[in-house]
């Protein structure tokens, strides 16, 4: 299953990102093979909506959860018809503590 | 300082955005829409759809009474103001969350949501722990929704948009591109409404 994680850099040592639309990197991280993408986020300097282009960026990669700070408005209703679950860290977190949560 | 508005919880978001009016007498250019908020909405589906009174509708809202009465006055006054200047109505915008399906792990701390209404969720999809809660009261700031009531400071010189953190002054803040401090969004309680 593959999940998609915010971040603020290209390397495991990146914290999360608190946003989700207007995030640095996507890591698409997938739990069966233990591999990952990092995906630089083409809509990071987007006016108006980020939200919904990432969400596409990232339904075409077929991930089934994503993990972030927050997400907006927009996201919702699109990640509920998409099946994609949501998953909120208000604390820091770093990639790599993300990853070893979901190998539990 | 004005204490800060309660967040007002929404059960049902409307299916649609707005209404436009039809068959008007004159030809006119297509005038500006009158803004619903979601807020005002949900007063108008509780109180005239489901027949609450206003005490109960205003414990669904999770605000007081008074002040669930101030938001279905202002409704009202928009909606009489649509129909008789022939405005459209827009619903956007307000200080709401929504009330859904979401739940909190009590060992790595996260809030996550159902996506699959036909499954129950049986744990936690990041850490795979058994103890959670369903509740929603942490994802109250997560859901603010943005509209015509956004918290959104501009910058006079490049237009930059920026959200600000409520109780913060937009002057206090400058732009990140070009260092010049921020405006209160033009438009912002725009009009003869007072937003509650």
């Amino acid at each position: 299953m593959k999940v998609a994680i915010t971040s603020t850099g290209d390397s495991f040592d990146s914290m999360l990102d608190s946003r989700f639309g207007r995030c640095s990197y996507f890591v698409v991280y997938d739990t069966e093979s233990k591999s990952s993408e990092f995906i630089p986020n083409p809509n990071k300097n987007a006016s108006e909506g980020a939200g919904p282009a990432s969400v596409q960026l990232l339904a075409e990669k077929n991930v089934e959860k994503i993990v972030s700070g927050e997400f907006g408005m927009k996201i919702k209703s699109l990640l509920d018809s998409l099946r994609i679950q949501m998953i909120i860290i208000k604390e820091p977190k770093s990639v790599r503590d993300v990853t070893a949560l979901l190998n539990h | 300082m004005a204490r800060l508005k309660r967040l007002r919880k929404i059960l049902n978001p409307p299916s649609m955005k707005g209404f436009k009016p039809y068959g008007q007498e004159s030809d006119t250019e297509e005038k500006e829409p009158v803004t619903l908020l979601y807020e005002e909405y949900e007063a108008l589906r509780l109180c005239d759809y489901d027949n609450c009174n206003h005490a109960e509708a205003s414990a669904i809202m999770n605000v007081s009474r008074p002040t669930f009465t101030r938001i279905y006055a202002s409704l009202r006054q928009k909606l009489a103001n649509a129909f008789v200047e022939c405005r459209p109505i827009v619903v956007e915008g307000g200080k709401i969350y929504f009330d859904s399906d979401w739940h909190y792990c009590m060992k790595c701390h996260c809030n996550f949501n159902n996506p699959d209404k036909d499954r129950s969720i049986e744990s936690c999809p990041l850490c795979g722990n058994q103890t959670f809660e369903t509740h929603n009261s942490e994802l109250e700031t997560a859901f603010v929704m943005s509209g015509n009531c956004a918290e959104i400071c501009v910058c006079p010189v490049c237009g930059e948009k920026v959200s600000r953190e409520p109780g913060t002054a937009c002057n206090q803040l400058v732009c990140s591109s070009c260092g010049a401090p921020l405006n209160r969004r033009a438009g912002y309680r725009r009009g003869s409404f007072k937003n509650q």
